[in-house]
């Protein structure tokens, strides 16, 4: 008895040592890949251990000193860890709450205007900003907030704000800025989706609302909004588990000196002091701290939206 | 009859009122693009006195002529031209390699390889780690820690495992099979040629994304002569440095350097900006496809 499934297995592992050695061409096409992956990720993420430790570079990743969590508590102690904490959550949970909704509005009605020829322009405009690079966007809000005749400062003076000091440099407004600026550079790009989503739906639905007396509007409301609802969810769930990782590429290039305050996010910050300080063990803690969080985010998420809606995606 | 003429009047002001809304936004985007065009042929005193809202002043290709005298600038042309063709070439290549494989249910092994992607996906060695090992095996300053570091991307992986596993018919692999044509032929001689659409889209996407790419640069490169476009561009426009010609030519003086730093601003804009801007267009229903693919299974 014993013997025959001895016999079994081994069987069954010479079939698949047969099936794994007609594929070694399939491998070997993975094989660059995997090498690099195993290099530049996973190599990195066993130096993740230099978070706890006192990292040397003589010594390496490993070898380096032990050192508990000092850099950790070193963090917490900082009374600007949780501002730094506190900018990091509310820019994505603004950027969520504005950047999110408008594609999904201005898709539900460009969607339903008849005019193919203005639709088209209009979708190969909206595309543009996302092709102008982050550092670009950025020297155009830098030019257009400067108090020296720019665009958006001129603007605003005529409606009779402030602009004595430069608005880029005023932290109150920074969310404002960053936010709206994401708004103008990516609601063309996130359209794309929804739009082709929209354009799977029956027409026969609308020719049968149209007889029945609704009107555009509730037929964009009651027809084309829940034929998007599935991947409405989809995306809401993806972005909440991004939560902590905010483009660090434009807090960075709009930070000015006096707007750190709202502009100092947990990534600015490890890269300022791993980088430009050199504190690589400090500057790992700060970063895994970041990632820790937002795994631990994308659980949960993952876990609500399973029992909510049965989506998950991990 | 009637009825029937009210409810497409009621429709038709409710379609106008969407074609309102859409170009409102759809000239919301594009005015402080046309804003920096004009700017760039404007005299930079006129920009900032506010005369440039709608049309060009004092007509000037002054801004060009000096952008392309800027040494950061042409060597940052040139560098980014080759880092993105290197760059989207050997990215692409890694992609279709990788998620070819994948694609075979007969391999044994896919998921677990697949979990392999996955979880570079969600948890990363960050910043420094990262680029201790980029220091470590010598790859500072060169092309190279521009391009393997990023290793392969994983969203593109999965759209393109789906495209070949929904778009190329399954008999067509049952064929090179019978004909005894080998995985890396069938991949070669029958995958590539019938994938060119999503073969497009990973072009684009590495392309821009190279392209418009600085912060690798910044961290990798030590040497100014390295930097790409956009650290180039970096200089000028974010941290305002006086460009070297203008303050050679310090004849005009101080005001002078300054009307040339905020001229060149706009022209450089301009120039960084063009290449993707008018490229685009022209791909732009493969990369609708490309992005439905993967949110359909992403």
């Amino acid at each position: 008895m014993k013997s025959e499934k001895k016999m079994e297995n081994t069987q069954k592992l010479r079939k698949l040592l047969t099936k794994t050695g007609r594929c070694w061409q399939l491998y070997l096409l993975l094989l660059p890949g995997i090498v690099l992956t195993v290099i530049y990720k996973y190599i990195p993420m066993y130096g993740v251990q230099i978070a706890f430790r006192d990292y040397n570079p003589v010594m390496g990743f490993s070898k380096s000193p032990f050192v508990g969590l000092r850099w950790f508590i070193k963090f917490f102690t900082n009374y600007k860890s949780t501002e730094m904490i506190r900018n990091t959550v509310l820019i994505s949970l603004y950027s969520i709450l504005w950047t999110f909704p408008i594609p999904i509005v201005l898709s539900l009605i460009m969607n339903q205007i008849k005019l193919e020829r203005f639709k088209k322009i209009s979708q190969t405009i909206l595309y543009a900003p996302h092709f102008v690079s982050t550092m670009i966007v950025c020297g155009m809000l830098r030019i257009f907030l400067s108090p020296y005749g720019g665009l958006i400062s001129t603007l605003v003076a005529a409606a009779g704000g402030n602009t004595g000091t430069g608005l880029l440099d005023r932290a109150e407004l920074f969310r404002t800025i960053y936010i709206s600026s994401s708004v103008w550079q990516d609601t063309g790009w996130g359209m794309i989706i929804y739009m082709a989503t929209l354009s799977g739906v029956d027409i026969t639905y609308h020719e049968a609302a149209q007889v029945d007396g609704a009107n555009l509007w509730q037929r964009i409301i009651h027809i084309d909004l829940p034929e998007l609802v599935p991947m409405i969810m989809i995306q809401l769930i993806m972005s909440f588990g991004n939560l902590m990782n905010v483009g660090f590429e434009k807090a960075f290039l709009l930070q000015t000196d006096l707007n750190k305050g709202t502009s100092e996010i947990i990534a600015t910050y490890v890269y300022e002091q791993g980088m430009l300080k050199g504190m690589y063990s400090f500057s790992t803690a700060v970063g895994l701290f970041n990632t820790a969080v937002n795994i631990l985010l994308l659980i949960i998420v993952n876990r609500v939206s399973k029992k909510a809606a049965d989506i998950s995606f991990i | 009859m009637n009825r029937k003429k009210l409810k497409s009047k009621s429709d038709r002001a409710i379609e106008a009122i969407m074609v309102i809304i859409v170009l409102i936004f759809v000239l919301m985007v594009l005015y402080p693009l046309y804003y920096v065009l004009i700017a760039s042929f404007s005299n930079p005193y006129d920009v900032y006195a506010g005369k440039t809202f709608f049309w060009v002043s004092q007509f000037t290709v002054e801004g060009y002529q000096r952008v392309f005298r800027e040494k950061a600038i042409v060597s940052g042309y040139l560098n980014s031209i080759f880092y993105t063709t290197l760059g989207t070439v050997l990215t692409t290549a890694l992609v279709l390699t990788t998620a070819y494989p994948l694609s075979r249910k007969e391999m044994p092994g896919r998921t677990a390889i697949m979990l392999f992607y996955l979880i570079t996906m969600y948890f990363t060695g960050g910043l420094i780690p990262t680029y201790l090992v980029v220091a470590k095996t010598g790859l500072l300053n060169s092309v190279w820690a521009l391009i393997l570091p990023g290793g392969v991307s994983v969203f593109n992986v999965i759209v393109t495992r789906t495209y070949f596993e929904t778009s190329i018919p399954k008999d067509l692999f049952e064929a090179a099979k019978i004909d005894g044509s080998s995985h890396i032929r069938t991949f070669l001689s029958m995958v590539l040629p019938l994938s060119r659409p999503i073969i497009a889209v990973m072009v684009v996407f590495a392309m821009v994304a190279f392209w418009n790419d600085w912060f690798t640069a910044l961290i990798y490169m030590n040497s100014k002569d390295k930097y790409p476009l956009q650290l180039a561009l970096r200089q000028i426009l974010i941290q305002s440095e006086a460009s070297a010609n203008a303050l050679s030519g310090m004849d005009g003086g101080y005001a002078e350097a300054n009307r040339i730093t905020e001229l060149l601003k706009f022209s450089s804009m301009v120039v960084g900006a063009v290449p993707m801007l008018i490229f685009y267009p022209f791909v732009q229903k493969y990369f609708e496809k490309g992005l439905m693919v993967g949110a359909v299974k992403g």
